[in-house]
């Protein structure tokens, strides 16, 4: 059985947590005591409605009170074809950050429109933040058909209005779905108010959509978390180096570089499900064993000598800033971390700012506010491996920490080595 | 590698590896039920052939299930890791705080209590727990990677985005972290786990007769020394398993047959409770109530 996670993005009161509810109630995956505790609730807060769906979602008191997601929240659920991880992610513009937490690891983004309102701001945001993180699937859920009373015009209309929106993205396959998830028209079974849609329902579409984990290029590559040294008598000279491969292929005995650095050496073995094995895959925990005895600290990238990527301290990222206090140039102290490797850091030069609703590049005034979308320039006390996060999601990214608060300031994706 | 058990597997391993080398003191909260066996069968995966980078740790309630003790001690001394037991009952007679009371005293929130005090005797910079978010609602909004801070509270207003495969564990001295490596599994996952794997547990989550009392809400609670039984009690005979194994005071059996993994997952796939609600008494008590425990403190 395969795994597809996904998010969902919507403005306030556009219908997504009714949307989730749905999957989650029609799909069979609520238990009854949830039901009954739900319901239980939906009363008390005075809906009329028998079981106020959104209430399956909105987990913590908080946002119970303010009736308001605020913070990502995950649910899972599963079909007899899939598991499926959903990202509940806020669609207010001050919960950027929380959505693009939630975004980071989805393979599909499902982001719902008002039928009667049509794409907003909002509709534009979450797009651009699917595009910057590579999304590889959108759903775009034109919702609440049921108050434009099933128009199909409506809904050309509105998919006309989406495309021009991404004309300037680079975006990948794109799927309109028109739905009422009140009623559940189009979400798990198809609406039979809605004949003119001959695409699938919802979870079908999601039951069926190819699943990629992950957008990466073939090249190996394997970082290493944790140094394996038992110095048991039998074991005495094991120095295993355990990590997670996550992209191409390893074999024993190809020849790799051990980066940064200049080393050459072999792979001796590799373990994978505590069993030595000839060769890891994608996406696969192991644990190496090198032929020369050299000191690797975690951190460090083992990857072939035929498929070198770029290694530089000076690299450019488009960032998404998330901490509550601006940054400065020059003003905060840094660490970036990527994968298992932190480092000190400092952001050089705002180049340009992205603006989160349009796409447009603005000069910058050297502060970058919560949520806001920037390409900086960053140098690094180590250097980083450099692979863009376009090819490969899994290596391009990374995070940073204000080095006083420890707090995650910042989340980024790379661009390219300007070194190159 | 799309098979989703593949890719719940390798994120756990990656959480785990993350955990041993961010932090210097780090521990594996043992509670003997089958979240925490399958966090040592990952731990394996992630540490041998060398030995694990944090000893077992068990918060002993003195309510637990004898089977759920046997089975620790025995799991902890084949793998040959080292075990820290810590019990509750001590911490409430140095500290004169109040034995838990009623009919079904649980004992359930004097451990965190007994937790934080095995935290900073040991200084324990991260503690790993089989925490999963399908859990329960406060729990769907919790990181892999927690921060508690001194007094081991958790904000969950405040807490740190976690993006990708990347995990901030930088902390100040006197925090921790809380780990959940299997964060992303839910009950049926776990079993499935267990089958594929072939991982051995504790025989109470299998079918077996035992006397119980009748609850007011048709729960199945065994009968123990620590349960008050009186005149108008209901007791019972009947074929039972446990879907967790926490406290004999506060976890009720299910009537079962199931004698294998795989009648269990058959069982779960046709049930329509979910896992606390039918085994934990102290969360009926308030939709809140986890949220609240947790902020405190709790696992
Ligand atoms: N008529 C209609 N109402 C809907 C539909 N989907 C959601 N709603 C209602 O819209 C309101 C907001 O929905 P909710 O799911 O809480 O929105 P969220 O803020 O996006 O999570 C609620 O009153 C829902 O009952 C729909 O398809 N049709």
């Amino acid at each position: 059985m395969e795994l597809l996670r996904f998010f969902t993005a919507g403005n306030v009161d556009d219908g997504k947590s009714t949307l989730i509810g749905r999957l989650l109630l029609d799909s069979g995956s609520i238990s009854t005591d949830i039901i009954e505790t739900v319901t239980r609730q939906s009363k008390v807060t005075g809906e009329n409605t028998t079981i106020d769906l959104a209430l399956l979602t909105d987990g913590l008191r908080a946002e119970r009170e303010q009736g308001i997601t605020i913070d990502v929240a995950y649910k899972y659920f599963s079909t007899d074809r899939r598991k499926f991880i959903i990202a509940d992610t806020p669609g207010h513009a001050q919960y950027t950050r929380n959505m693009f937490t939630g975004a980071s690891t989805a393979d599909l983004a499902i982001i719902l429109v008002d039928a009667r309102n049509g794409i907003t701001e909002q509709t534009r945001r979450h797009t651009i933040i699917s595009a910057v993180l590579g999304i590889p699937h959108i759903v775009v859920c034109i919702n609440k058909m049921d108050l434009v009373n099933y128009s199909e015009a409506c809904y050309e209309a509105i998919k006309a209005d989406f495309s021009k929106v991404t004309a300037a993205l680079d975006l990948n396959q794109v799927t309109f779905i028109p739905t009422a998830a009140l009623s559940g028209e189009n979400v798990v079974h198809s609406s039979k108010q809605m004949p003119w849609h001959t695409g699938k329902s919802l979870l079908s579409f999601l039951e069926n959509v190819s699943v990629q984990p992950a957008q990466l290029h073939d090249k190996a590559r394997f970082q290493v978390q944790y140094v394996i040294r038992p110095q048991t008598e039998k074991l005495h000279d094991y120095r295993g180096y355990a990590g997670t491969l996550w992209s191409g292929k390893l074999q024993v005995g190809d020849e790799v570089q051990v980066l940064p650095g200049a080393f050459f050496t072999r792979i001796q073995t590799i373990e994978h499900n505590l069993k030595m094995t000839e060769s890891a895959d994608a996406g696969q925990p192991v644990v190496m064993q090198l032929e020369d005895d050299i000191d690797i600290s975690r951190g460090a990238w083992i990857v072939p000598g035929s498929e070198l990527p770029e290694v530089s301290d000076t690299v450019q990222g488009t960032i998404c800033w998330m901490d509550n206090t601006p940054f400065r140039t020059g003003a905060m102290k840094l660490l970036l971390q990527q994968g298992s490797l932190n480092t000190k850091a400092s952001i050089k030069e705002i180049s340009y700012k992205i603006d989160i609703e349009t796409f447009e590049k603005s000069p910058s005034d050297d502060a970058l506010k919560l949520n806001e979308l920037a390409s900086v320039c960053i140098r690094t006390a180590e250097p980083l491996v450099v692979d863009s996060y376009k090819e490969n999601r899994n290596t391009g990214a990374f995070i940073l920490i204000n080095e006083y608060t420890n707090q995650t300031v910042a989340a980024g994706v790379l661009e390219r080595n300007l070194q190159a | 590698m799309s098979n989703y058990l593949d890719r719940l597997e390798a994120e756990a391993i990656h959480v785990l590896r993350e955990t041993a080398g961010q932090f210097e003191r780090p521990a594996l909260l043992f509670s003997g039920g089958k979240d925490s066996i399958c966090l040592v069968h990952l731990a394996l995966k992630a540490f041998r052939p060398g030995k694990f980078p944090f000893p077992l740790v068990h918060i002993d309630t003195g309510h637990n299930f004898p089977e759920a003790i046997q089975f620790r001690d025995r799991l902890a001394e084949q793998l040959g890791e080292q075990l820290i037991v810590r019990h509750v009952e001590d911490t409430l007679k140095r500290r004169g705080i109040p034995d838990a009371k009623g009919k079904f005293p649980s004992r359930n929130p004097l451990q965190t209590h007994t937790l934080l005090e095995t935290i900073e005797e040991f200084r324990f910079d991260a503690c790993i727990g089989g925490a999963r978010r399908d859990e329960e609602k406060a729990r769907a909004k919790e990181r892999f990677f927690s921060v508690r801070d001194e007094f081991g509270q958790w904000d969950p207003k405040l807490q740190r985005p976690e993006l990708w495969n990347i995990y901030n564990g930088k902390i100040h001295p006197g925090e921790n972290v809380r780990v959940f490596p299997i964060s992303n599994w839910t009950e049926l996952d776990v079993w499935n786990y267990i089958l594929r794997e072939n991982i051995e547990l504790p025989s109470i989550y299998f079918t077996h007769e035992r006397t119980c009392v009748l609850t007011e809400h048709e729960q199945l609670m065994a009968t123990n020394v620590f349960i008050s039984l009186d005149e108008h009690d209901t007791i019972v005979n009947r074929l039972v398993r446990y879907r967790t194994v926490g406290d004999m005071t506060c976890t009720a059996a299910v009537e079962s047959k199931a004698n294998s993994v795989e009648d269990i997952i058959e069982e779960l796939k046709n049930t329509t409770v979910s896992e606390r609600g039918a085994t934990r008494m102290d969360d009926r008590i308030s939709e809140a109530a986890m949220e609240d425990r947790k902020k405190g403190g709790y696992f």
